[in-house]
């Protein structure tokens, strides 16, 4: 398939390149089928790039939506086993607090072996040795098989593998507009590629909506008004530090603030919900900042003084949940629409769901195309392991360590210090990392890497592999400063709100830098 | 420890060793006026070398050719600026002293001309500054003239590419090229501009690089590298280079810890001290206190505990990158006095939210207020102290990186500092 054509076909069109398309995608060629994953931005752009990465025991469900719980709990055993890569076995606690419900506490290890969880109760001493941060009003803690994944380079994994099995192809800033459509079925869907500025036609025999939470509004190019979402906004903290090497939970009914789950060498404490309607303009405030940092101080005190290097938002989209029910009681199970009451055949939408359900999503979606097409192969996702490539790998902090144990070499500079990103490391995604073949860009690096990820969030690193784009002839005009101002552009969003102490001093000697001496404050009027 | 004080007395005590604090005591030392000055001196291996006065007004996008014109306009729009505190004349003057100074000590510097200097950045920007090394001056009239010139780099040396400055500077000077390098004796890993800098300090070095200039320089009559000529006498390694080259040289800076700045962080460290100045560096002052007789500044070295015992005291402290304002959740703070900082409503109002917009962020415009006299100013509008006056970057009602002022605002508030101490001096 030629990337330079203004029309392409597949067997399936994939629309969504977070986990769960990406999930779609390997389960598809799995079974023989070949697939066209796109997404208007690129591999994680929505919810997949933006949550904890907690992969859930299914603990915190056990009280508000025993089945999502217990679909956890498998997900979590299946991904430990055949993706290992990606995720790390940190454990999980569950910490109730003075002011906590004693009732609802002592119930829950009842609860979590009702849904099969495993669940340890713990003497508050023995949580405190295990996590010498927590509270010393503890009054009750359990200990879950809650662990993390990195979504990133899970999905990676799942392209990677698909395209592998049967050259199934992904694209990047390809969006649909629109679909063509006649006698009840789509026949093609009108893209804007945004990488080359033009229009795409995609033809297809399915089609797939796996947009998140843009999935309603995708639905509707089809004419299906059978999708019916609202949208929660969650904001996440990063710190500087990790600070507990479990996951810790709050032992209380979902609330803000309540999950500090670890992530190589940062913690990710979250999360707010507020409603939103607007899906483009989600970014944290300083509101929703303080609040998390208020809740979570309460199980962990040392969050009230902790550095955080960034926060991010995403949005949940919460199927319409029956009465008047709170967003964190809607359902955070999955849907599968087949879009035939709609009068549309060859069409389907799965939303909601959670990383950890990505794979058993996407299986029961595949189920559905596959009879569509007649292909009668059953799902392998939960018996194939993941097969590993270390150019879906950098965004994993421990593969720069092993990399410079393992092969360091004077001459292979890191660009990134902050993360120990070597100059090979960008070769390498380059050659082997989907999406980034066509784009060579800082960007493209920064979402394939942990480039950008550090203290620092890339205001030294950008420059640097920036400068080595050009030297490698990538950039040959000033698009590269005007990527380079976008990238920081785009690391600001997540820093704005956590900025003081010394992420203030960092934030002024970059824009000195930036701004002061770079003038990437200036570039449209220099030119 | 508690071994007893050292004590120092003084007649003026500068807190801070950033432009403003070394601006300070080159006046305060011109005037006759007994100093000590007090500070860590790292914020000043983050500058260039370029000294700015106005490269950038309000939130135009447009780069300012005339600095002066420029203030002239200041002082109708932004009336509380503290260059609009200052003279043109006062401004001209210190800048030719601070210049001056520096170019008697052995680092030549262009004098303040009546316009600005389009200078070259590490990504092939340009930046409109007032006074330039006397290293990095061919670079602009090399531009100018579209005389062909070759920018060379070096293998291993991250974060400068010939490549980039070429790709953004080619519509303007189309006689531009670059060649990459191999350090002389640099030929593995990474190579650091400090390291080649003092290399270039020996003459064998300095005629292994001509050699391998000349030939990679073609028909190109002017050479520009990164900032590496030297640390000490980069004008004589400078003049060396041209001689065995035949060809014009000048330097671009690199990114921060750069040559040029660590060039003046150890020309003041080691003149400063031979003119007078009680220096004490790599400190910070933990208190300052003031009673009927003078001010007392608290600090500590590694012997023991220090008194300085000052007649007038001239905070020139920076803002969040150097410590003299702290951001605090609550708030933006002055450390060392808990002076009022002007600043936004809330947290949520310090930045925009977009990183890059021209018209600076909010948080930038916060700082100390000061009286005409350069006196830091308390809540009701009072002055703090009659001995107390403040210099540099750390007072309000300015936005320095988006206005490419920041040597500019340090140099000229310390000219009128050190003038109105002079002043309270002289009257006792
Ligand atoms: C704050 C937060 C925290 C969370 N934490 C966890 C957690 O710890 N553990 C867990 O298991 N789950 C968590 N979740 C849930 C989990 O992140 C999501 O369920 C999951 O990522 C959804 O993946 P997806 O692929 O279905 O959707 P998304 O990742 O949102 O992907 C949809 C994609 O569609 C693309 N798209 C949209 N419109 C178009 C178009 N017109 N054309 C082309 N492409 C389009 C978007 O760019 C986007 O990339 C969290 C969610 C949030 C919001
Ligand atoms: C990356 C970068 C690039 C720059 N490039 C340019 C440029 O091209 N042109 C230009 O004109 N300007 C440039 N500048 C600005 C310039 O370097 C100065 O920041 C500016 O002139 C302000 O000087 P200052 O002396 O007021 O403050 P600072 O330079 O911040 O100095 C403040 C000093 O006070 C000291 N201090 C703070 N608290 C205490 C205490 N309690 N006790 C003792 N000492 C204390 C600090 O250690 C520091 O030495 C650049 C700055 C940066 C960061």
């Amino acid at each position: 398939m030629s990337f330079d054509a203004t029309t392409l076909e597949t067997e399936v069109l994939i629309i969504g390149g977070g986990v769960t398309g990406a999930g779609i995608m390997r389960d598809l060629a799995l079974r023989g089928i070949h697939s066209l994953l796109i997404d208007k931005r690129d591999l994680c752009a929505g919810a997949s790039g933006g949550n904890h990465g907690l992969l859930h025991s299914g603990g915190r469900y056990v009280s508000t939506d025993p089945a999502a719980a217990m679909e956890c709990r498998q997900e979590n055993a299946l991904l430990k086993r055949l993706a290992p890569q990606c995720i790390e076995t940190a454990g999980g606690l569950f910490v109730a607090v003075e002011g906590d419900d004693p009732a609802f506490a002592e119930k829950f290890p009842a609860l979590c072996r009702n849904a099969g969880i495993d669940c340890e109760e713990l003497s508050p001493g023995e949580a405190r040795r295990l996590e010498p941060v927590l509270s010393d009003k503890l009054f009750k803690a359990c200990r879950v098989p809650d662990a993390t994944i990195d979504p990133f380079h899970l999905a990676l994994l799942n392209v990677d593998h698909a395209r592998l099995i049967d050259g199934s192809v992904y694209r990047p800033h390809t969006e649909v507009l629109r679909f063509e459509m006649a006698d009840g079925e789509i026949r093609a869907a009108i893209c804007h590629d945004h990488l080359h500025n033009r229009p795409l036609t995609i033809r297809a025999r399915q089609f797939v909506n796996a947009g998140g939470a843009w999935a309603m509004n995708i639905a509707r190019l089809a004419g299906c008004a059978d999708v019916s979402l609202l949208y929660a906004k969650g904001t996440i903290l990063v710190s500087n530090d990790r600070l507990a090497h479990h996951v810790v939970n709050r032992l209380r009914p979902p609330g803000d603030g309540d999950i500090l789950v670890p992530g190589g060498t940062v913690s990710l404490l979250g999360t707010t919900s507020t409603r939103v309607d607007d899906l483009e303009r989600v970014g944290p405030t300083v509101e929703e900042i303080d609040r998390n940092i208020r809740e979570g101080a309460a199980m962990i005190p040392a969050l009230a003084g902790a550095r955080y290097i960034r926060a991010f938002s995403r949005v949940r989209p919460l199927l319409q949940a029956v009465g008047n029910a709170s967003d964190r009681a809607a359902s955070r199970g999955f849907a599968l629409l087949d879009h035939a009451s709609q009068g549309v055949n060859n069409f389907c939408t799965i939303t909601g769901g959670k990383l950890t359900t990505f794979r058993l999503m996407a299986e029961k979606t595949v189920d559905l195309v596959a009879r569509r097409l007649g292909n009668d192969q059953a799902c392998m996702t939960a018996t194939v392991p993941l097969p590993d490539d270390e150019a879906c790998s950098w965004t994993e902090p421990a593969t720069a360590l092993k990399h410079w144990h393992r092969d360091r070499d004077a001459d292979d500079m890191i660009l990134c210090e902050c993360e120990m990103l070597p100059q090979s490391a960008i070769e390498q995604i380059f050659a082997g990392a989907p999406g980034a073949e066509q784009e060579r860009t800082i960007e493209a690096v920064a979402l394939r890497s942990r480039a950008g990820k550090g203290p620092c969030q890339g205001s030294f690193c950008g420059i640097r592999i920036g400068s080595y784009l050009y030297d490698q002839g990538h950039y040959r005009d000033a698009t590269g400063l005007a990527h380079l101002r976008d990238f920081f552009d785009e690391r600001f969003k997540g820093q704005r709100c956590v900025i003081w102490g010394q992420q203030a001093a960092q934030m002024e000697l970059a824009e000195a830098l930036h701004c002061g001496l770079l003038g990437l404050d200036t570039l449209e009027g220099d030119r | 420890m508690t071994a007893e004080p050292r004590h120092f007395t003084t007649q003026l005590a500068v807190i801070g060793s950033g432009i403003a604090g070394f601006a300070a005591a080159i006046f305060a030392i011109n005037r006759k006026i007994v100093t000590a000055q007090v500070g860590n001196t790292g914020a000043l291996a983050y500058t260039t070398g370029y000294l700015d006065l106005i490269g950038k007004l309000g939130g135009a996008a447009g780069l300012v050719t005339d600095p002066w014109q420029a203030l002239a306009s200041l002082r109708e729009t932004e009336p509380k600026h503290p260059l609009c505190r200052v003279s043109a004349d006062d401004i001209q003057q210190a800048f030719a002293e601070f210049t001056d100074f520096l170019g008697a000590c052995g680092l030549a510097y262009s004098a303040p001309g009546a316009s600005n200097i389009t200078a070259l950045t590490p990504v092939g920007t340009l930046k409109q500054t007032l006074c330039v090394p006397a290293t990095m001056a061919a670079g602009p009239r090399a531009m100018a003239a579209n005389t062909p010139c070759v920018i060379v780099d070096f293998r291993g040396l991250k974060g400068f590419s010939g490549a980039e400055v070429v790709a953004n500077l080619r519509d303007r000077w189309p006689q531009l090229t670059t060649r990459r390098l191999v350090f002389p004796g640099m030929d593995r890993g990474e190579v650091y501009p400090e390291v080649m800098a003092r290399a270039l300090e020996v003459p064998a070095t300095r005629e292994q690089l001509a050699e391998a200039l000349n030939g990679v320089a073609g028909a190109a009559r002017v050479i520009g590298l990164p900032a590496i000529l030297g640390m000490h006498r980069p004008d004589h390694v400078r003049a060396e280079l041209e001689r065995l080259t035949g060809r014009e040289i000048f330097e671009i800076p690199t990114m921060p810890p750069s040559v040029p700045g660590i060039r003046l962080r150890e020309l003041f460290q080691q003149v400063l001290p031979q003119r007078g100045v009680t220096l004490i560096p790599q400190q910070r002052v933990t208190a300052l206190s003031f009673d009927g007789d003078g001010a007392t500044l608290a600090l500590s070295d590694s012997y023991g505990p220090i008194r300085v015992h000052a007649q007038a005291v001239i905070l020139a402290t920076g803002r969040f990158l150097s410590g003299g304002l702290e951001a605090h959740p609550a708030g933006i703070r002055e450390h060392l006095l808990d002076l009022p900082v002007t600043q936004p409503a809330g947290r949520a109002d310090w930045y925009r939210d977009r990183y890059t917009d021209p018209r600076g962020h909010p948080i930038h415009r916060a700082g100390i207020e000061v009286d005409d006299s350069f006196r830091p100013l308390t809540r009701e509008g009072r002055r703090y102290h009659d001995r107390l006056f403040a210099a540099g970057v750390i007072l309000a009602h300015q936005d320095w990186i988006r206005g490419r002022s920041g040597a500019g605002i340090a140099i000229a508030t310390s000219f009128r500092a050190v003038t109105e101490a002079k002043r309270f001096l002289s009257g006792r």
